[in-house]
């Protein structure tokens, strides 16, 4: 078991065409992901990386059965993307793209609220199932199939807590990047309670950021409803007020959102918290005993 | 993004929203013209600064004569004005906006933003305006109220009928407000603003409505739909090295330590000021040079890094995912050569050929110390910068 993705994923590419959908494509497809074909309007019927390229999202499910997207589109046609995703009836959306404007996510947000599918990202590194089925930009070889799940806010902050778990050899079994938008897909609740009723995962990594009240969430999801251990970490602690640090969603706005609360919200509902980031692994080490 | 109060009202113009009546000026002889073109006999003069506080500190003043409007923008435009909100910093004043005052009968206060836990367009409503909004929903949160608007259905009358009773505005003043907060919505979702703040929203005695102050912040990632708003950035109001940053598409924040940081990744990049302070440093920055960390991209975050006084040691810190780590290291090496780099620089690389990364860096004539992790890093790089 895992989440969200696995061998079984059938993953199209909308900007398949595109030189970063291009480079990512292939990098999955090496590791091993089912990427069945990809959209791009106008090239329909053509062939890219050996696979088909349709027109429209719709047309892809139907000639490939397709579950799973990975959007590349560029940022002002991205929330579009997704829409067209959803009403192809795709489960599982992953949005790798960067800078979409908030007032088109509500929008899509608003939808996705209704709609059965699901949305990952944007602004994310995508999610990975080691050994089975990779989407997105990570890079594959730091990964191993194991027993931690990982979720967070920062691509390079998943990468770090993927490294020192398959350092000290306990894998992962899923890895997703929630990215770093104010408003995004799902959050972290969502993905630990995934989590909590996945096998193979035995324990989570989460690691948040400044802004917003997501970790407080958490912190409350987690004292009521999880069994298996969290280890927490949250970037950010020396950030000053009302700067947006690097991601759109990461800033500290009217005192709200500081790393301090969030880790004493976490601390509060009985969460094991590093202030380092290189102490993710050895503290998972440390509570699975 | 931010823009200056005359350039918010205009925007409030054209949606309705009554702003008052007022000029920007660019000189004291403009500003003396203005005066003369808006008659009566009192004006205010308004120092446009990209901060609020500004009449405590000084850049509100009232006249009685078009010569004191002239003799207070002549005294204004050109000098600086540092308020409790502009960040510790003096902002230069270029221009001033000129107006007729308001015949005030009471203050309120109202914005507009984006709730991310809602994900619903929200307004904030309070009847203590002219306060520090932040200060009155600590001490009396039952003064404020909020309202959120479905993304479906949008603004609704009732709302603004709510909320302007709430705020104790009379059946005619309820009118009004309605056809306020109608016009904001409507350019908050229309211009892809990310904050509309009036403080204060005033009454005026013979029973209307003037936004006396506006804030208005763009949301950076819809610019490329607004051509007409990008336009408006004042590029002297925002910190000199974080534009030169944005130039280069790179994120930066300037801060007081001394210890520089690079980084790839935002996350990873105060993941690394927090390690930082955590063995007893302090970082001087934030900084994320992004995936590729070519070596430009490294030589200009090197130069925006040196540019600041007092930086006594640099950590970078790359994990390399797509990238590999010994490419990286010669593009670490290159950009330190080039930009002549005078303080130690310690280089954590992890990822892809980290191996061979380090001993790129370590055969290297140029001088840089290599960490072995992220702790090692961290101690090095803090104890280089207390030598």
């Amino acid at each position: 078991m895992s989440i969200l993705v696995n061998q079984d994923t059938k993953l199209i590419v909308q900007g398949f065409t595109g030189s970063q959908g291009t480079f990512h494509s292939e990098q999955c497809i090496a590791y091993g992901t089912n990427i069945v074909g990809g959209v791009t309007p106008g090239r329909g019927g053509q062939t890219h990386l050996d696979r088909p390229v349709f027109n429209t999202c719709a047309d892809a499910v139907r000639e490939t059965g397709a579950n799973a997207t990975m959007i590349y589109v560029p940022a002002p046609f991205a929330a579009d993307a997704i829409l067209e995703a959803e009403a192809a009836g795709i489960a599982t959306i992953i949005c790798i793209t960067e800078h979409i404007p908030v007032m088109d996510m509500l929008k899509v947000r608003a939808v996705l609220d209704e709609s059965d599918s699901v949305l990952i990202g944007p602004n994310c590194p995508g999610v990975i199932t080691p050994g089975e089925c990779k989407i997105g930009i990570m890079p594959a070889h730091i990964h191993q199939k194991g027993k931690i799940g990982i979720v967070s806010r920062s691509g390079t902050l998943t990468y770090e807590a993927v490294f020192q778990t398959t350092h000290n050899g306990l894998g992962q079994s899923t890895c997703v990047g929630i990215g770093g938008d104010p408003i995004h897909g799902l959050d972290f609740t969502d993905v630990l309670e995934m989590f909590e009723n996945d096998p193979q995962t035995e324990g989570v990594v989460m690691v948040g950021e400044i802004g917003g009240t997501a970790e407080e969430e958490a912190a409350e999801y987690i004292k009521h409803n999880m069994s298996k251990p969290v280890v927490a970490y949250i970037a950010g602690v020396t950030a000053p007020p009302g700067k947006r640090m690097g991601h759109a969603g990461a800033i500290i706005s009217g005192g709200k959102g500081t790393a301090d609360d969030k880790f004493a919200a976490l601390e509060a509902a009985g969460v094991a918290t590093v202030r380092s980031t290189a102490e993710i692994g050895t503290k998972m080490e440390e509570v699975l005993g | 993004m931010n823009v200056h109060e005359y350039q918010a009202k205009e925007i409030f113009a054209r949606y309705g929203v009554p702003a008052g009546i007022g000029r920007v000026a660019h000189s004291a002889d403009a500003a003396a013209t203005v005066a003369n073109e808006l008659g009566g006999e009192r004006w205010v003069v308004k120092a446009q600064v990209h901060a609020g506080g500004r009449g405590k500190a000084g850049g509100v003043k009232i006249c009685d004569s078009v010569d004191e409007v002239k003799k207070v923008a002549g005294e204004m435009i050109g000098a600086t004005l540092e308020t409790k909100q502009s960040g510790g910093v003096a902002l230069p004043i270029n221009c001033v906006y000129v107006e007729k005052p308001a015949d005030i009968d009471n203050e309120l206060y109202l914005s507009v933003l984006v709730d991310r836990a809602t994900r619903r367009v929200t307004f904030i409503a309070s009847p203590e305006g002219g306060m520090d909004i932040e200060e009155v929903a600590e001490a009396t949160p039952e003064k404020i109220m909020q309202i959120a608007m479905h993304p479906a259905a949008g603004f609704q009358a009732y709302q603004a009928r709510e909320v302007g009773f709430f705020l104790g505005l009379d059946k005619k003043q309820v009118g009004e407000f309605v056809k306020v907060m109608k016009g904001l919505y409507e350019m908050f979702t229309e211009c892809d603003a990310s904050l509309v703040e009036i403080n204060p929203l005033v009454t005026t005695k013979d029973g209307g409505l003037i936004a006396l102050d506006g804030k208005l912040n763009f949301d950076d990632n819809a610019l490329f739909r607004h051509a007409e708003f990008a336009e408006m950035r004042d590029i002297s109001q925002e910190n000199e090295r974080e534009a030169k940053a944005a130039e280069h598409d790179l994120n930066y924040i300037q801060l007081d330590g001394n210890i520089g940081c690079m980084v790839n990744g935002a996350g990873l990049a105060m993941g690394t000021m927090d390690l930082v302070k955590l063995h007893g440093g302090e970082p001087a920055n934030f900084l994320d040079v992004g995936g590729g960390a070519t070596t430009e991209r490294v030589t200009e975050a090197f130069k925006l890094i040196t540019a600041g006084e007092g930086v006594k040691a640099i950590l970078v810190n790359i994990f390399g995912g797509i990238v590999r780590c010994d490419l990286i290291a010669e593009g670490i090496i290159t950009a330190a050569k080039d930009v002549g780099i005078n303080v130690p620089v310690v280089v954590r690389l992890e990822g892809t050929n980290a191996e061979e990364g380090r001993k790129v860096l370590d055969e290297s004539e140029y001088d840089l110390i290599a960490a072995q992790d992220l702790t090692d890093a961290a101690k090095k790089v803090v104890a280089e910068a207390a030598k």
